[in-house]
């Protein structure tokens, strides 16, 4: 007895549900981005169960581009964090409000 | 036993996932972080997707979580940083993810997604299919990905050697 095709889309939707929670309520910038990587792998865990379960491999296919594309990603925010705390000395989005008025 | 590895296996990321969100401590908020991967591994195993699962372990695991560790590390964060969000903002993040929650939920429920019994691949034949359609459909995205990640690395190196010349 396998689990079915739903439970994987609820967790998925949950993952995603609790990742977005985080990049809402949390201040520090380091912490947004492991949120932002918690909802792209939320979505990744949906479209390979779909895959499976319909019996195709694109979904397979999609989640390598998804899981490069998030490297390259995490790889390019993380430069822009430093560059911001060398000019800014703070990470906290509460603090960074240049753009505000 | 399927029934009963998803359902530890959906508890262990869900708690984990928590743990990133509610965790004071930046370390251990990417600690969490790297077990949740674990878990999600773990389901995409129980998805016979097993090359997903290894390059999930490799890439977020080995380097995404490494690389958050470094930064951490290089901004010299002191752990424990209080939390003084303000409790209006606290409360529409719980309203928000709460409806956006529900919302994914009803229609993962009533948009009625059954599927096909679901085929099984040998493991061999279906990691060989996997390649032959990286290397056949999905030629031209592969080599785009291949240069995205080059001009992902040209710009980071741009971006730190700049501040670096800006702070002197």
């Amino acid at each position: 007895m396998t689990p079915s095709l739903d439970a994987y889309v609820l967790l998925s939707a949950a993952l995603f549900a609790v990742g977005f929670l985080g990049v809402l309520v949390r201040r520090n910038t380091l912490v947004i981005y492991m949120c932002l990587e918690l909802m792209l792998v939320a979505a990744t865990l949906a479209l390979v169960a779909f895959s499976h379960f319909n019996g195709a491999l694109d979904g397979d296919v999609f989640v390598f581009f998804i899981l490069t594309v998030a490297a390259a990603e995490v790889a390019v925010g993380l430069a822009i964090i430093v560059a911001l705390f060398r000019a800014r000395k703070t990470v906290r989005v509460d603090q960074l409000d240049s753009l505000k008025h | 036993m399927y029934q009963i590895a998803f359902l530890s296996l959906s508890i262990l990321t869900l708690a984990c996932a928590l743990g990133v969100v509610l965790n004071k401590n930046v370390v251990n908020a990417a600690m969490c972080l790297l077990l949740c991967l674990a878990g999600i591994a773990g389901l995409f195993v129980q998805l016979h997707a097993y090359f997903l699962a290894f390059i999930l372990v490799l890439v977020y695991a080995g380097a995404v979580v490494a690389l958050f560790l470094f930064i951490v590390m290089l901004l010299d964060m002191q752990g424990g940083q209080p939390w003084n969000f303000r409790a209006m903002q606290g409360l529409a993040g719980f309203i928000a993810a709460a409806l956006l929650a529900t919302g994914l939920g009803l229609l993962a429920v009533r948009g009625r997604l059954a599927a096909g019994p679901p085929l099984s691949h040998a493991v061999g034949s279906s990691l060989k299919l996997y390649a032959y359609q990286l290397f056949t459909t999905y030629l031209l995205p592969v080599q785009v990905i291949g240069f995205l990640l080059l001009v992902a690395m040209v710009g980071v190196v741009v971006i730190s050697r700049r501040t670096a010349e800006g702070s002197e």
